[in-house]
């Protein structure tokens, strides 16, 4: 099946089976890896892109279910927001090993769109659906607040 | 060593890509990530590929980057940061010309030296590369000034070298690295550096910026999943679901329909399903029917291999220590205690669960992988394609997280990799297998189950008078390359932190029983201190809690002349202010434990949520790591390492029904989320002592410590973990 997408601003055209979920159409057929594998079932967050703005996981959605969605990717991240989570998450060094940050990252970019001044509890509902296993959470807080105030700055 | 394709066609980031091909001896070629701006990274393939070796460790390229060759790998724990530091200090370079990659697979060159093979583990790659990464960046300073002296035709004690500028102060002269690399490598190295004074250093001990943090934050960091060049089959391999099973006989029909096919292959490890496709592959492998024969398999359910365990430990096993008379202290004791406690097993499910790209080629093959155990994987690769060593290339990538996982001490993983790709039959085709996470989870290669029995004596006068402790679990040396460690029927990896339990208890007996069990074992992230620090440390909490002694006086009185162990044990006392009542609700654990030569103590606050669990607010930690070469990334450990354990004693076990592992995915083995880590608070006790290792010792203290502070809460005493299984049945 054919189906079209628009991906970091670019329409793309694939044609997949319909129950190829989005995570293996943004790696596999359009090459952007920075989205990744680690559960399948929408446990971990590590595929979170945003889908129509919105952040969602990307392992669990059907090809057939994003035809025609607007989709930004880690690769295709800009913005005001996403330039001060990623400055802060540098800043503080909160990748360890950095296999799930893609994720990370792209969740606490919606949260800020979001919410522009988050509140721990805030962080906890929206960071919640993303695991690290490295257990950078204390550096993610503290990058998301500072980035934040970044924002408002 | 080959030139890296780039990986595949993202259509905007990986233009910047560079392929070079061809190769030249003593230099490495690849592809090169540019600067991100004026800092320090990371180059995935290489150094540049007009870099001069200084020496196996040490490129100098003519825009004076120079990049490291790191022999660690890196899974987030930060050797491309600590080991590019050391070089950079001894060199007086600027952190901002620095890159680090991965090491090849070479054991004379970059061997381990506190292992013997080229590996990381047991928390060495700081302490063993300490010396050995300073007098490479030292060696390579003193060739690059002779090379200067040689062309300025001034004497080499003139020249300065600093922040990357080599200078000649009275000619005024002045030069970077890129300008003498050439000449460099044609200096005879000295033959013993010389290293500079402590007090001199300018990165060592600073928070130097890791290498690695943009690279990560912005998805350009290439992991084995990520390496799809074209024409890459993606393969997934069907195991049994028991442990010891072995492939019947299958029927491929239905997966054959499956889109994106390629074939389909028996393996010796099972079934793999090749595709032009991850979806497809593990589409496919979902509608094979095989059957398996498990008259070889592990068939206990997991409660019987605990029901064993337990039975096993109520007599004494193979002694690991013994001092005094335990018996007749326990006879006479004035008090006595008994405690079992029962451990799970525990997977480590990394982030990125195992991958591995293997291309075979004309006469050999070329494989990049996360490689931990280079050594042992590259043997293994090469036996299984029937190739010499020489003839293969190791490539390590940077590993989504690793806890122990992919240090398989005979080369599981990579042994399947090679099998797979071989089977394909296909030359010039990379092959990537891929586990996903249900594989990994229920792969085996588990922290083993253990039991731990002890009695306990007090005196009439409250002193601990006797400890006898016995330990029953599967050996995870034994059977592996690492089996030489075993000493007298001694896994030190069981009994370590228990056999040397450093409280002064006069009269002390600790024994291990080690089963064979069918299901395989592997080291978790602290490995026998996973088990050892809980039961010792909350085994000592019962018997001083009697007593009427306080945590932390209780466990100083206890320990002499110990002053590392005193000195984290005081400074996290200070830090918590432990003189002053927590907060109405809340309860305080301390907990103390030596691994892997480093000194940790920790204490945490904790609550009792409304599930009954108990809820960590915050965790002071104090360490004693020697010389803390990166303070910032020691700090990151801790609290990883902290999260880490936490995550495993309140929510995790892998169980067997009938040898069928139960667990599949996060959904059933938890992992720790945000809301659930607790503050965190380091101190980094002052130390000039050798560095040692820090990956590892942040994970065993929390575990005892919460459940220490639960006691407090509820009066319980939780000796069957995970605090999940005690809790809510």
């Amino acid at each position: 099946m054919a189906y079209t997408l628009t991906v970091n601003g670019q329409e793309r055209q694939v044609s997949v089976d319909s129950d190829t979920p989005l995570l293996w159409v943004l790696r596999d057929e359009l090459g952007l890896t920075g989205t990744k594998y680690g559960c399948g079932i929408a446990q971990c967050g590590a595929c979170t892109v945003h889908m129509n703005g919105r952040p969602t996981k990307s392992c669990s959605i059907p090809i057939s279910a994003a035809d025609g969605a607007d989709v930004t990717t880690i690769e295709g991240l800009d913005g005001a927001e996403a330039r001060a989570v990623q400055d802060a998450w540098v800043a503080i060094d909160v990748p360890q090993c950095g296999y799930c940050q893609s994720g990370q990252v792209m969740r606490a970019v919606s949260l800020l769109q979001q919410t522009p001044a988050p509140s721990d509890p805030d962080i906890d509902a929206a960071m919640g659906e993303n695991i690290c296993r490295c257990a950078t959470y204390v550096r993610i807080r503290q990058a998301i607040h500072d980035a934040a105030g970044k924002l408002e700055g | 060593m080959t030139a890296n394709a780039p990986t595949a066609a993202g259509p905007s980031r990986r233009s910047f890509l560079k392929t070079t091909a061809g190769a030249a001896a003593g230099l490495v070629i690849g592809v090169h990530l540019p600067r991100t701006g004026r800092a320090a990274g990371v180059a995935p393939g290489g150094a540049a590929p007009d870099a001069t070796a200084a020496n196996a460790f040490v490129r100098v390229a003519p825009d004076d980057t120079v990049t490291v060759l790191v022999k660690h790998s890196e899974f987030g724990q930060g050797p491309y940061t600590g080991l590019t530091t050391l070089v950079a200090e001894e060199m007086d370079a600027s952190w901002d010309q620095m890159r680090a990659t991965a090491a090849p697979a070479d054991v004379e060159l970059y061997k381990n030296l506190a292992m013997g093979v080229q590996g990381t583990g047991g928390s060495t790659a700081m302490a063993n590369s300490y010396t050995q990464m300073r007098k490479a960046g030292a060696t390579a300073r003193a060739m690059l000034v002779a090379a200067a002296a040689e062309a300025w035709g001034v004497p080499a004690a003139e020249i300065t070298v600093r922040e990357g500028r080599i200078r000649h102060d009275a000619s005024g002269r002045e030069a970077g690295f890129g300008a003498f690399a050439e000449r460099a490598a044609q200096q005879t190295p000295p033959e013993e550096p010389r290293l500079k004074d402590p007090a001199d250093f300018r990165l060592i001990g600073t928070d130097v910026p890791r290498v690695d943090s943009r690279i990560k934050s912005t998805g350009e960091a290439q992991f084995t999943l990520d390496r799809q060049p074209d024409g890459t089959v993606v393969a997934v391999v069907a195991h049994p679901p028991r442990f010891g099973g072995k492939l019947a006989g299958f029927d491929a029909g239905e997966a054959r329909k499956v889109n994106g096919v390629l074939a389909i292959k028996a393996v010796p490890q099972g079934v793999a399903v090749y595709a032009r496709n991850t979806w497809a592959a593990m589409k496919a492998r979902d509608k094979l029917a095989i059957q398996w024969d498990d008259s070889g398999a592990e068939t206990r359910s997991s409660e019987e291999i605990i029901a064993d365990h337990r039975q096993r430990a109520k007599q004494r096993g193979k002694p690991a220590a013994d001092r005094g008379d335990v018996d007749a202290a326990l006879e006479g004791g004035d008090r006595i205690f008994e405690a079992e406690y029962v451990f799970p097993y525990l997977a480590h499910a990394p982030m990125e669960p195992l991958d591995a790209v293997v291309e075979r080629r004309d006469g050999g093959a070329e494989v990049w992988m996360g490689s931990q155990l280079q050594t042992v994987d590259h043997k293994v690769i090469a036996q299984t394609l029937g190739l010499s060593q020489d003839k293969v290339t190791l490539n390590t990538l940077m590993a989504g997280g690793s806890f122990g996982r992919r240090a398989q001490a005979n080369g599981e993983f990579a042994g399947e990799a090679a099998a797979v790709a071989k089977a394909y039959g296909e030359r010039g085709t990379p092959v990537k297998l891929v586990w996903t996470r249900a594989d990994d989870i229920t792969g085996g290669r588990y922290r083993p189950i253990y039991v731990h029995r002890l009695k306990g004596a007090l005196d009439a006068e409250g002193n601990i008078s006797g400890w006898d402790q016995t330990i029953c679990g599967q050996s995870i040396m034994a059977g592996t390359a690492f089996s030489g460690m075993i000493s007298d029927g001694i896994d030190p990896t069981s009994v370590e932190g228990a056999h040397n339990l450093p409280y002064r208890i006069p009269n002390f007996h600790v024994s291990l029983h080690s089963p064979d069990v069918g299901v395989p074992p592997l080291w978790w992230r602290s490995v026998g201190h996973t088990h050892t620090a809980y039961a010792c440390e909350t085994f000592l909490d019962e018997l001083l809690h009697a007593a009427g002694r306080d945590q932390v006086e209780g466990r100083l009185a206890l320990l002499g002349d110990d002053p590392r162990r005193a000195g984290v044990l005081k400074a996290v006392a200070d830090m918590a202010d432990w003189g002053k009542a927590p907060p109405e609700g809340r309860a305080r654990g301390v907990a103390l434990q030596k691994s892997f030569d480093s000194y940790v103590a920790e204490i945490a606050e904790v609550s009792v949520g409304d599930d009954g669990m108990p809820r960590v607010h915050k965790v002071w930690c104090a360490v004693d790591c020697g010389r803390a070469v990166n303070p910032d990334i020691v700090r990151a450990q801790m609290e990883g390492g902290i999260g880490y354990g936490l995550g495993a004693v309140l929510f995790d076990e892998i169980t067997l029904d009938k040898g069928r592992v139960v667990q599949e995915n996060f959904d059933t083995y938890r992992s720790l989320r945000i809301d659930e880590m607790p503050e965190v608070a380091v101190r980094i006790v002052d130390s000039d002592a050798e560095p040692t290792g820090v990956g590892e010792p942040g994970v065993p203290p929390v575990m005892p410590a919460t459940a220490i502070a639960y006691h407090r809460l509820t009066g319980t005493r939780v000796r069957r973990l995970p605090f999940a299984r005690a809790i809510r049945g």
